[in-house]
């Protein structure tokens, strides 16, 4: 039978899993336990209803509803934290059916970090947070284009890292590590058309790859042909002749050689 | 798709031959100032730009999804590729989101190993910028005069791990190998060196030449509003009057210990930077002196102990049996770490580096995504260009020093 491999993660596995074993899981403490934090944390919960909150590896960590995120990230703006260094997703849709988005909080003033997590599904999309942090213009336009969730109100919603015309989205789990087939026929696609590609032929990603019967780039010792010579039918043997003037003779001593000079 | 009834040039969907005044001037990939492969399509009144749109991803080599398909350890070198100017700051930032996800502490030689070494890749770093940065407005001298003393940096980098650009120096758990026997002396007289070229070089070339001044002041002013707004870390802030440095304000390896100042600058302009820049390269010496103090009083172990996690040492692996077996699982399988998600912020040459990790609990990272400084120095770009004149727009992408290896990653 054939090893099932599942559609919907074309990534990576560990090859040995052992099925007793319980991941353990990072430490994780109350918001309480940080005036700061606990400020913050009471200050967002007036405007947006938290879901979920706690500490971990000292940054809090809050979970809110995707429809609430521009209101969270202005209270959080107005608590302080005025920059957001970092926004992206990670791809949930195998599990759960959906994208989790997060937003890495900075406030300069208290050198404290807080982690927005929301989460969309595929046929949703997010609100732009360009009006609060521009930072967020790259930032969601990569998102796009590395996930396919769209963002309401961007101001230029386009494909950053990836050509425009690329199809697919590679941090997708669905998409795989070597591309997909569009994505091997791309530069052929584009500057040939689809017709060239049986003319062109796949490309050969192996730099060590040695092509027994191609005469133009490749020769064998001891059976030199012509450039370009077909040789599937099979060469004659050369007879290679090699220099019979001896500069150095190894097989004697250098002693033996100055004396004979 | 090229649409060959149009007789005008374009590329894609721009039209570069406008009917009106305005022109479109299309800077890059391959433009030598562009830092790498940065394509700006600008648009120009007369002199002045109008319009700037970044156009980056002619490097991606999807580093983020190489790392969901390699174990932790399989990754680390492929972080060297990241800012490739320096290396051991990418991979120190790396190893520290690890270990804080699996809760390991860096024995203290390591610590100080890493200290050393991430100050000498900030000088080599910041080298390059005061030599490419000139170079683009056109001091070529102080080009030759600063790679002269970066190639003294980058034989201290070889002579520690054997490479010149890409070092994978630091490891998930500590450093592999000790400073080998001189390197402190060498360390110690590339500092002297480097002070007395700072002084008698290039800030004697630079710092109050009249076409330097003219080229750099009052180009390229980044607000302190808009530094925070778009996400500016490192010099950018602070060139900015904001005084936020990770090594102080979330201090991680030796930081905390160590006295050093963070220079800042209220001008905002790419003048003031430089000068953050060369005062930077003064303080990491400042530093490395204080660090060379520190080696000699601490232990000689350099990995951390972390059996479920780490390898033992090598004379371990080589004498014990449950070493080996360790050893054996963990280069086969990789390590496991804890379900949970980890940021960790560095202070990279060019500002703030940091890993998120995701762990799932398996040998591969559910997601990592790696915060690069020059990514959103990048998508500036966009802003502060406008109103400023072609002229300047060299001098600005210089100035906000950008390395393609972490935008595109």
């Amino acid at each position: 039978m054939r090893k099932y491999t599942p559609k919907d993660s074309v990534q990576k596995k560990a090859y040995y899993t052992d099925r007793f074993w319980v991941a353990p899981k990072v430490p994780t403490s109350s918001v309480a336990t940080d005036e700061s934090f606990s400020a913050t944390l009471e200050s967002v919960s007036k405007v947006v209803e938290v879901k979920e909150s706690y500490i971990q590896l000292s940054q809090m960590v809050l979970k809110i509803d995707a429809k609430d995120n521009i209101k969270t990230l202005q209270a959080l703006k107005d608590d302080g934290y005025d920059m957001c260094s970092e926004l992206s997703a990670t791809d949930y849709l195998a599990r759960d059916g959906e994208f989790e988005i997060f937003y890495q909080m900075l406030s300069v003033s208290k050198a404290k970090r807080v982690r927005v997590l929301c989460r969309i599904k595929p046929t949703e999309a997010i609100e732009s947070t360009v009006p609060l942090f521009k930072s967020a213009n790259f930032a969601e336009r990569e998102m796009y284009d590395m996930f396919g969730i769209y963002v309401n109100n961007h101001p230029y919603l386009k494909r950053l890292i990836m050509p425009d015309d690329w199809s697919g989205h590679p941090l997708l789990k669905t998409y795989p590590l070597q591309g997909d087939e569009t994505a091997s026929w791309y530069e052929v696609d584009k500057i040939f058309g689809k017709e060239y590609r049986d003319v062109i032929g796949p490309e050969n990603r192996d730099p060590a790859k040695i092509d027994r019967y191609d005469t133009k780039r490749f020769s064998r010792v001891g059976y030199e042909v012509g450039f370009g010579t077909d040789i599937s039918q099979g060469e004659s043997e050369t007879k290679i002749e090699y220099s019979t003037t001896i500069l150095v003779d190894y097989n004697k001593s250098q002693k033996q050689l100055k004396e004979r000079k | 798709m090229q649409q060959t009834n149009k007789l005008s040039p374009f590329f894609e969907n721009l039209n570069f031959e406008r009917h009106d005044n305005a022109m479109v001037i299309n800077f890059g990939p391959q433009h030598p100032s562009a830092h790498g492969q940065l394509r700006l399509v600008l648009e120009l009144a007369g002199e002045e730009v109008v319009k700037a749109l970044p156009d980056i991803g002619y490097l991606h080599r999807g580093i983020e999804k190489m790392a969901e398909n390699m174990t932790y350890n399989e990754f680390l070198p492929t972080t060297d590729r990241l800012d490739y100017i320096a290396s051991t700051a990418n991979n120190y930032a790396y190893a520290l989101a690890v270990e804080r996800l699996i809760g390991v502490e860096v024995p203290r030689r390591a610590k100080v190993i890493r200290t050393m070494l991430l100050e000498v890749n900030r000088i080599i770093s910041h080298l390059f910028f005061v030599a490419t940065h000139a170079l683009d407005v056109g001091a070529m001298s102080v080009f030759l005069y600063a790679f002269r003393e970066r190639e003294f940096a980058m034989d201290l980098m070889e002579d520690y791990c054997g490479a010149r650009l890409t070092h994978s120096a630091v490891r998930i758990g500590g450093v592999p190998l000790d400073l080998p026997r001189d390197w402190i002396t060498n360390l110690d007289k590339f500092c002297d060196k480097l002070l007395h070229e700072l002084e008698h070089t290039y800030e004697a070339l630079l710092t109050e030449n009249r076409i330097w001044k003219m080229r750099l002041e009052n180009v390229g002013v980044l607000t302190p509003e808009n530094a925070l707004s778009w996400g500016c870390t490192g010099v950018m802030l602070r060139g900015s009057g904001i005084c936020y440095d990770i090594r102080k304000e979330e201090p991680y390896e030796l930081y905390g210990e160590l006295d050093f100042d963070i220079p800042v600058s209220t001008t905002n302009d790419s003048y003031g930077r430089y000068r953050l820049y060369m005062e930077e390269m003064k303080e990491s010496v400042k530093i490395l002196r204080q660090l060379i103090g520190m080696y000699d009083s601490t232990e000689p172990q350099l990995m951390a102990h972390a059996p479920q996690y780490i390898s033992a040492p090598k004379e371990e692996i080589m004498t014990q049996n449950y070493s080996l077996m360790q050893h054996f699982v963990l280069v086969t399988q990789g390590m496991r770490p804890p379900v949970g998600e980890v940021y960790a912020p560095t202070e990279s040459p060019k500002g703030e580096l940091g890993f998120y990790i995701k762990s799932e609990g398996e040998p591969y990272a559910y997601r990592l995504k790696c915060r690069a400084p020059s990514f959103y120095h990048t998508g500036l770009l966009q802003e502060i260009l406008v109103g400023t004149y072609l002229a300047d727009v060299v001098t600005i992408i210089g100035s906000t020093n950008i390395v393609f290896g972490e935008v595109d990653r």
